[in-house]
């Protein structure tokens, strides 16, 4: 069938990564709402600053499960502060791209890791060197990018 | 690759091959204009006249009431604005109903910017408008009321020959959209009291760019489209002849078939929204249940998105459409089941499958095979979901 997507897209889609939870996960993240058509949960364990497990639960169209597990993939054996570099774009270069009007479920596959990462802050009692971004916010930085 | 199964016979129909055939000598031997006195110009302007005679004999309408069209979406532009231009003086007020076609909402949209005044009469949670609330609609300076048939997303058939009788009344016109109906249900112009009804041969099996604009005679109306006096004056430009001679053809077999094309339809229908809701828990069928164009079946799926339903019938060549915001290139859900009250979560969840003759009934049984897997699949995914 044709579809808009790549053929990497549609395998993560198909056949995505990570899927489920993380019982006593080390941090949460949740973003999205069920009015835009995506949630993003993401969960992960962290043991000497390195992500050794990454799950994700995802309410959305098939770019925001394709990147919810590419971002996944991304993230498992990263040291925290690598995973705090990883951004919207390199997660849909890694994808093969994705079609315009679906940017913004990249945008919240980087959201839900940021605020993944700034739960584990959070948990540990570790003042968080993240901002987290509203979805406006980061949908305005990447209309500046173009 | 196997076979593509249609479950999106709202978007396009296939073309009967009986509608192929006789479009054929129009496309390129019977070249010539139908306004020339030359190059057989009256052999076309024939073919013409008798695919207007089979397109009026569908509805009930004289051959001299057939506009002929590019579109359903003009034929609505048609009926709105032509009004509009032509009663501007007389009134400025038109009432329309929430659950319309975008082509009959934004083109009420932009008679609002002309200084227009327009009113959308609600329906309920079954998509059924009520004539009361026509009734109270209605002002001294309403000059038209648009209604649809029925409804393109939920299926739902509206009450229109007793909201004509409201509106003829009071001495107004009234136009309905029935796109989704004519050609598919028996549909009779004088019986429902019309003045202006909007018809697509896409819809019943004939060719892209084919449609027509039904206007009662004596009803004011003014062109959109100036020039010649080609379709008596009311739509200048040389006509499209293989896409009129080929929605005649179907028109004039879904007039012959129209009985058996209606039980069968209706058998596939009913079968596929029984099957669906025994098989799979957190279902709801939006548009009522019996007021209904035997096509249609719209489910929302809790819990899940409709694209990536959409995504994994497509991998088995299951083609259907979706009220989902992601689906849409505007990214906004459905404005027909927000209407109808479902929520945003939902409507991000609906499928759209609409059944045509071309349809069996192994496809449905292929279908309910196969989606139970695929909603559980993609419960399991989410997190709105837990079991």
């Amino acid at each position: 069938m044709n579809t808009p997507y790549s053929e990497k897209v549609m395998d993560h889609f198909m056949n995505p990564r990570n899927v489920g939870e993380i019982e006593d996960p080390d941090g949460i993240g949740t973003v999205g709402n069920p009015s835009c058509g995506d949630i993003m949960q993401m969960y992960i364990k962290v043991k000497d600053d390195v992500i050794v497990d990454a799950k994700f639960k995802t309410f959305g169209c098939g770019a925001a499960i394709a990147t919810s597990s590419m971002a996944t993939e991304l993230i498992k054996g990263k040291k925290i502060d690598e995973a705090l570099e990883i951004t919207n774009e390199q997660v849909t270069q890694e994808l093969g791209g994705l079609p315009k009007v679906k940017r913004h479920c990249s945008v919240l596959a980087e959201q839900a890791l940021q605020s993944a990462l700034d739960d584990y802050y959070k948990k540990k009692g570790v003042p968080s060197p993240i901002k987290l971004k509203s979805e406006e916010e980061m949908e305005h930085d990447e209309a500046h990018d173009e | 690759m196997s076979e593509i199964i249609n479950f999106d016979h709202a978007s396009a129909t296939r073309p009967l091959d009986e509608v192929a055939k006789s479009m054929q000598p129009y496309i390129r031997d019977l070249y010539g204009n139908p306004s020339s006195l030359h190059l057989e110009g009256q052999k076309i302007k024939d073919a013409i006249d008798k695919a207007r005679a089979q397109v009026a004999a569908l509805i009930n309408a004289s051959p001299e009431e057939i506009i002929f069209t590019s579109s359903g979406s003009e034929s609505n532009n048609f009926a709105l604005k032509g009004v509009a231009f032509a009663l501007g003086k007389k009134g400025r007020h038109i009432v329309v109903s929430e659950i319309e076609h975008f082509s009959v909402l934004q083109a009420a949209r932009s008679l609002e910017k002309l200084g227009f005044e327009i009113t959308k009469v609600p329906v309920d949670s079954n998509g059924l408008l009520d004539p009361d609330d026509v009734k109270k609609a209605l002002r001294d300076d309403t000059i038209l009321v648009s209604i649809m048939h029925a409804n393109h997303e939920i299926g739902t058939i509206e009450p229109i020959r007793e909201i004509a009788g409201i509106v003829k009344a009071r001495d107004i016109l009234f136009h309905s959209d029935g796109v989704q109906t004519v050609g598919s249900v028996p549909v009779d112009v004088k019986d429902m009291n019309l003045d202006f009804m909007s018809l697509a041969g896409t819809t019943f099996y004939g060719p892209k760019g084919s449609a027509a604009l039904y206007i009662r005679k004596g009803s004011r109306i003014n062109p959109l489209i100036d020039g010649g006096t080609q379709e008596n004056g009311r739509r200048a430009g040389t006509e499209n002849v293989p896409g009129i001679v080929g929605m005649g053809t179907a028109a004039e077999i879904a007039a012959r078939d129209m009985t058996m094309r209606v039980d069968f339809v209706t058998s596939l229908r009913d079968h596929l929204i029984e099957s669906l809701e025994s098989k799979i828990e957190h279902v709801s069928l939006h548009g009522h249940r019996t007021l209904r164009l035997p096509n249609n079946v719209n489910f929302g799926f809790e819990y899940i998105e409709g694209e990536s339903i959409l995504l994994m019938l497509g991998t088995f060549n299951i083609l259907a459409s979706s009220g989902s915001a992601c689906t849409s290139r505007a990214l906004k859900a459905s404005h027909v089941l927000l209407a109808i009250g479902v929520s945003h979560a939902i409507a991000n969840g609906t499928i759209l499958f609409t059944l045509g003759i071309d349809n069996t009934k192994n496809e449905i049984d292929l279908l309910v095979e196969k989606l139970p897997p695929i909603v559980e699949r993609l419960r399991m995914m989410s997190p709105l979901y837990k079991k």
